[in-house]
């Protein structure tokens, strides 16, 4: 039982566990009330593509010594921007837009990174996240970023809801549906950014969609999908960090791989949209 | 006609108004600067109920998208209730095409209601509870207050055709622009839309639809438009919907037949084998149906 106390304890006695765990708490907060709205929209891979891109942002901040956070910043508000931009302007589908700018800053990144000496392990670090080696300044930005994304879901609420589902008519009810149309890849894009650290470039994308679709399995309105989805992207955070804690693990993954269980839990055991009690609910038909 | 009979002094007082409830004057309007609708012309009194019909890509979409505001005229200019450029929100209401709307979004019913309320509420402002009790009356009145609480995905379609209708009313607009609300409804969820229409044209609204549908043009609007592109014929329907007009505007011979003062429309086949007139529509609605329908119909039969 203490070897128990001691388990849940331990981690939080070492000031690197404590910035890893607000660090990804921040994280995966504003990923799963972003990736709500990423699931509904099926915007999943506009936010993959903006992470991927911003690697250039953050190999020029790297090369010339700059704050590798704000070089990933700057570079991931053009291209959410551009891919936007391209979709609605041109005759291109949305996929072809996320697929130019999701090779285009990455190819630039790796180029920028192959002229670095250490390139793999500050490549390695790039890409699948290093959350145990946050300092408070960028655990205090990650919040402050997050903190601006959920203030301004929550400021236009109503109107991202409306324009999710059905833009015509919010259009015709007065409301901007071309500024929100820029907004939330815009929003998406920051919050890509805001999760670098915790989860890395390869695997943000399993932060922004598995919370929201495990909660979709779960809620059956909006607000209730939105609060599963926040606590099953907190319960995966610090699950993710004790396993990786505990099994020396890499914390990035072993947060997904959190994430992911639950999910499977939710596919299978949903109280609404169970596989197993669908199985069971199944009425058998009348013998002939 | 009994339902050409609800017309009350209240709705005459309506129509003295200032200006008619819509004026469109040589409009062209189109998308990416090509034009769908051209040199289109008529002007809609308040209170009246008009029933746009064309085949497809005819531009009776654009046409309401134009009133609307959603698209911007290439020439030409539409006043709704007398004042020009957009039109005041508040007083507009819309419903688009069924198939455009996302059905497995995560709302309910109470949701969809409610969000024809945002109007009148600006940017990062919260509904109210008049707004919730607006959005209930309105779902009341549609008869859909009993399921407030469903999923949008969990309905039928005449009940997904009332929900997008309540949403539309819920804000009590003077003109009501709906995009084929009688698609996908069986004759009598028609004609209970048609009646509820009329409740709402009792209080002072204005209804412009689109449709596929001539029997409802011809039994239950007071104006026909008839759209290919080019405004063929507006005006009553009994004086409109000729043969000519009909042939004009679909691009195929129609034979029109009176019955007890009602006008039928049958599509003249050429191309296929059988008899020369076909096409008696099956759900055993008053057999008016447009080119489309009765082609199907007469295709299915053979």
């Amino acid at each position: 039982m203490i070897d128990l106390i001691d388990a849940v304890k331990e981690p939080w006695e070492f000031a690197f566990m404590q910035r890893a765990l607000l660090a990804a708490s921040f994280a995966a907060l504003v990923c799963s009330v972003v990736g709500v709205f990423v699931v509904l929209r099926g915007m999943a891979f506009m936010g993959d593509a903006v992470a991927h891109s911003s690697l250039a942002g953050m190999s020029v901040a790297y090369f010339f010594g700059g704050s590798i956070f704000w070089g990933a910043f700057a570079w991931a508000v053009p291209a959410s921007l551009a891919i936007t931009f391209i979709s609605r302007r041109t005759n291109l589908r949305l996929d072809t837009a996320i697929g130019i700018i999701f090779a285009s800053g990455f190819a630039v990144g790796i180029i920028l990174m192959s002229q670095v000496n250490n390139y793999t392990a500050d490549l390695f670090g790039l890409l699948f996240g290093n959350v145990l080696g946050v300092s408070w300044g960028e655990v205090f930005l990650i919040g402050i970023v997050a903190g601006c994304v959920l203030l301004t879901i929550t400021a236009l609420y109503k109107e991202l809801l409306f324009t999710a589902y059905d833009a015509t008519m919010s259009a015709a009810s007065g409301i901007p549906v071309s500024f929100l149309q820029y907004l939330l890849p815009l929003l998406v894009g920051i919050t890509t950014v805001a999760s670098l650290k915790a989860v890395g470039i390869v695997l943000v994308l399993a932060l922004l969609v598995t919370p929201a679709a495990t909660a979709a399995l779960m809620a059956r309105r909006l607000p209730g999908i939105m609060t599963y989805s926040v606590v099953t992207g907190l319960i995966a955070t610090v699950a993710g960090l004790y396993l990786s804690f505990h099994a020396d693990l890499p914390t990035g993954p072993s947060i997904v791989v959190v994430a992911t269980g639950m999910f499977l839990a939710a596919l299978l055991f949903s109280p609404s949209r169970g596989m197993v009690w669908q199985h069971w609910r199944t009425v058998p038909l009348p013998s002939e | 006609m009994n339902t050409k009979n609800t017309k009350s002094q209240e709705e005459t007082e309506i129509k003295a108004e200032a200006g008619p409830a819509l004026a469109v004057r040589n409009l062209w309007a189109g998308y990416d600067g090509k034009p769908v609708l051209e040199a289109v012309s008529f002007q809609v009194d308040r209170g009246d109920m008009v029933g746009i019909i064309g085949p497809n890509g005819s531009g009776k979409s654009t046409m309401i998208k134009t009133v609307l505001g959603l698209v911007k005229p290439l020439r030409g200019e539409v006043s709704v209730l007398g004042s020009e450029g957009d039109p005041e929100r508040g007083l507009v209401g819309y419903t688009p095409q069924t198939e455009l709307v996302d059905w497995d979004f995560p709302v309910t019913v109470a949701d969809v209601a409610l969000m024809g309320l945002y109007s009148r509420r600006g940017l990062f402002r919260r509904t109210t509870k008049e707004d919730r009790e607006a959005a209930e009356s309105a779902l009341e009145l549609v008869n859909m207050a009993g399921l407030r609480d469903r999923l949008i995905g969990e309905l039928s379609g005449g009940q997904r055709r009332r929900v997008l209708l309540a949403r539309a009313m819920a804000h009590e607009p003077k003109l009501l622009l709906l995009d084929e609300p009688m698609a996908g409804l069986d004759a009598t969820a028609q004609h209970q839309l048609l009646d509820l229409l009329d409740e709402l044209r009792a209080k002072g609204a204005t209804v412009v639809l689109s449709t596929h549908d001539l029997s409802c043009v011809s039994q239950r609007c007071d104006k026909a438009a008839c759209l290919n592109r080019r405004l063929i014929a507006f005006g009553k329907p009994s004086e409109v919907l000729t043969e000519q007009v009909l042939g004009d505007t679909f691009g195929t011979h129609l034979l029109m037949v009176h019955l007890d003062g009602q006008a039928y429309a049958y599509q003249h086949h050429t191309h296929t084998a059988g008899t020369g007139t076909a096409g008696i529509p099956g759900d055993g609605s008053p057999a008016i149906k447009s080119s489309a329908n009765t082609a199907t119909a007469a295709e299915s039969t053979e």
